[in-house]
């Protein structure tokens, strides 16, 4: 392929240069570094766009492939390079659309605040790290950005470090990804010990033809682990729904195309690992389905905006897992890059609500909002109905196909549960939506709608997630389909039962909530009363953090103390009997040591004779 | 007659009256001398082989005088010691001599 993709490698390196250029020289004149953070991005998103238009006019099957020996040992060698396929190129396009886009929008957002600076070099080094990860071509760099991720979403969920609910969701973040990340590196290390290689052209190659399922699947279920913490799912889900409290555009970030979009990107990328094992493709599978389930149910209830939203990405990313253990790895790209950006857009309008609202992020405390704040309400109405799944709406096409994938793949339990949510997911959006910018309450009377900094970000995602999904539709020939695909990612025509199906269970869901939070037909106080109990257990989460705040206190609590009594008890009594034996011994010993000459030199002529008379019995017993 | 045997049986008597001496004395100067006693037992010894055994060398008889030399060398060291000692201590019992005690 052409010049253009051989430029690529520039599309990361330009963040990288904006953090170091902000965090050496420019630190403390914001204003400069909000200018260099933002024209990195955008020239990585001119660059992304040169690269893909590239990539989408060539042929499907093209890969550009460029790299520099990194590392080398006795039976690793790994490279820094570039891998850029379609699939790449998408998540360029979107990695670098929604960064830019939340960066110009954190300029009216972040306005003001003291750590100007040092926010837009994390956001810089962030989205260079995501990009880097993009573009990797093989699993030593993407582990490398793996953890250059997790340390940006560290900085950035805890930016407002002054709080301490900050701090802990951004000790918690970490602490969560280092549990998947530990089982990804096991993997990495496995391939690398029996394939000797970790570049992903090398290993596509030679995985196919490696039918040794009992080493396959161990390696695929730990290669999981990295996507369970990085995507959190279910049970690495706790630091998501934490990581709220990092300003509102983070978590824009975070949750749309940076960080949770690695982990589904890496089973993407490394589908040909896991479509060789159908084990871990059924684990991967009921994994993302449960946790789509189970983060609806509790997005149902919860209270605070960015937490519902917070769910429901959890619960969409499960939706991409699924689709990834289905087989449907096109379906779950597709819906990887829709997602991004009706969430990117979901976050910033909730950003822009709470801005206005001075940090208020109760909805019960909202209402009223569709009037004063106009464009910030549609936009959010765009990228709810588009997350909802309602015809024509980029989310729409993207979850048809995974529940399309579902259903042809004869995952029929899966079909069903991805329908529930997606009705679920209807319902609790609208709810949030008829409570907070409709609805009965006022509290948004004194709101303000938000400057054109923030609300041109929010029109530009509102038109993508309106169009967004047409790539992936009957009447574009499904390009998406026809570019991002991998051996074994599996196909269906396009079924209009399911898709008549899913649309008016998106629609049900809507009108539920509408009947419930508009009308008031049913109050919601009543059905809350009525089902207290199983309020009360979505409410908290399920009780999840509680369960691992027991967990850790059970088991590393008790294994501390098992190890502090072996550490006074064995270690310590161990050095402390030496030191008593020494010393009694010398208690009883220092008797025999009067100081008298006279008393020593009876005992040497006594040892003298004993030798003596010793010597003497040989002497004569020989004789005899 | 007298032999070699006889020379013998008094070098071990002196000795052993040297020994006991040493042993169990308290007064330093008896120590001193009881030395010398055991010295001079060795004496008679090296004297009474060399005239017994060999009669035509003077080794033995050589040996007696170097003892004899060192002995008061010896004995002059051990003098000033005790000297020394004495107006430390205003004692020349050895019991009192434990200062390296513990």
């Amino acid at each position: 392929m052409g010049d253009v993709i051989s430029n690529a490698w520039l599309i990361p390196v330009m963040p990288f240069l904006a953090f170091a250029l902000i965090g050496l020289l420019l630190h403390r004149w914001p204003k400069m570094s909000a200018v260099v953070s933002i024209s990195a991005i955008g020239a990585s998103f001119l660059l992304s766009l040169l690269v893909a238009s590239k990539v989408f006019s060539g042929d499907p099957g093209s890969i550009y492939e460029m790299s520099v020996r990194w590392l080398e040992m006795p039976g690793l060698k790994v490279d820094m390079g570039i891998l850029i396929d379609p699939l790449a190129a998408v998540m360029l396009l979107v990695v670098t659309t929604v960064a830019l886009l939340v960066q110009v929008y954190s300029l009216g957002y972040m306005e003001g605040d003291p750590g100007l600076a040092s926010y837009f070099a994390y956001q810089s080094i962030f989205a260079g790290s995501m990009l880097g990860l993009v573009v990797a071509n093989n699993f030593g760099q993407i582990f490398v950005f793996w953890e250059l991720v997790g340390m940006c979403s560290y900085l950035l969920i805890g930016f407002w470090f002054g709080r301490p609910s900050a701090r802990d969701a951004a000790i918690k973040a970490f602490v969560t990804n280092r549990i998947g990340d530990f089982g990804f590196l096991l993997g990495i290390l496995f391939l690398a010990i029996i394939f000797g290689t970790l570049n992903f052209s090398d290993l596509s190659a030679r995985i196919p033809e490696y039918h040794n399922l009992t080493v396959l699947l161990p390696i695929a279920v730990l290669l999981f682990f990295g996507p369970v913490g990085k995507s959190a799912q279910f049970p690495l889900h706790v630091w998501l729904p934490d990581a709220m409290e990092g300003p509102t555009p983070v978590s824009a970030l975070i949750h749309a195309a940076t960080m949770v979009a690695a982990g589904v990107y890496l089973i993407a990328r490394a589908f040909f690992i896991f479509s060789q094992v159908p084990q871990a493709m059924l684990l991967i599978a009921l994994v993302g389905g449960f946790t789509a389930l189970f983060a609806a149910s509790i997005a149902l209830v919860q209270n605070d905006i960015k937490r519902i939203l917070a769910y429901s990405t959890l619960s969409q990313l499960g939706y991409m897992i699924m689709a990834m253990g289905v087989g449907a790895m096109t379906a779950g790209m597709f819906h990887l890059m829709t997602h991004a950006f009706f969430k990117g857009l979901l976050f910033l309008a909730a950003g822009s609500v709470i801005h206005a609202l001075h940090g208020e992020q109760d909805i019960w405390k909202m209402g009223g909002l569709a009037k004063k704040m106009p464009i910030t309400t549609w936009t959010f109405v765009i990228g709810a109905l588009a997350l909802a799944g309602v015809p024509p709406l980029a989310g729409f096409w993207s979850k048809d196909e995974i529940l399309l994938g579902a259903f042809a793949g004869g995952f029929t339990g899966l079909y069903l549960l991805g329908s529930l949510v997606a009705f679920m997911t209807a319902f609790y959006m609208f709810r949030l939506i008829f409570t907070a910018f409709f609805g009965i309450n006022n509290g948004g009377e004194h709101a303000h709608e938000s400057p054109p900094v923030m609300t041109g970000p929010l029109i530009v995602l509102a038109i993508l997630s309106a169009v967004a999904g047409f790539v992936g539709s009957p009447w574009m020939g499904n390009a998406f389909g026809h570019y991002i695909s991998a051996p074994g990612a599996l196909h269906h025509p396009a079924n209009p039962s399911i898709m008549v199906v899913s649309s008016l269970l998106a629609l049900a869901g809507i009108g539920l909530a509408w009947l419930i939070y508009q009308k008031q037909v049913v109050p919601a106080e009543k059905l809350r009363l009525r089902w207290s109990a199983m309020h009360q257990l979505l409410l908290n989460k399920y009780y999840i953090d509680e369960f691992y705040a027991w967990l850790r206190k059970v088991l590393v609590e008790s294994g501390a103390r098992a190890l502090e009594w072996i550490d006074l008890k064995i270690v310590n009594g161990a050095v402390n009997g030496l030191a008593y034996l020494t010393q009694s011994s010398g208690r009883g010993l220092r008797y025999a040591v009067n100081g008298q000459v006279q008393t020593y030199a009876i005992w040497v002529i006594f040892g003298v004779a004993v030798l003596l008379a010793a010597v003497l019995m040989t002497v004569f017993t020989g004789m005899v | 007659m007298i032999g070699l045997n006889h020379y013998l049986l008094l070098g071990t008597a002196l000795f052993g009256i040297g020994l006991y001496g040493v042993f169990a004395k308290r007064n330093a100067i008896g120590l001193l001398m009881s030395i010398e006693l055991m010295l001079n037992a060795v004496n008679i010894n090296f004297v009474a082989i060399n005239r017994f055994l060999q009669p035509g060398a003077a080794t033995g008889q050589l040996f007696a005088i170097f003892v004899i030399v060192v002995a008061a060398a010896e004995v002059a060291v051990g003098l000033a010691l005790i000297i020394s000692i004495y107006r430390q201590r205003q004692s020349v019992d050895i019991n009192d001599f434990n200062l390296m005690k513990w």
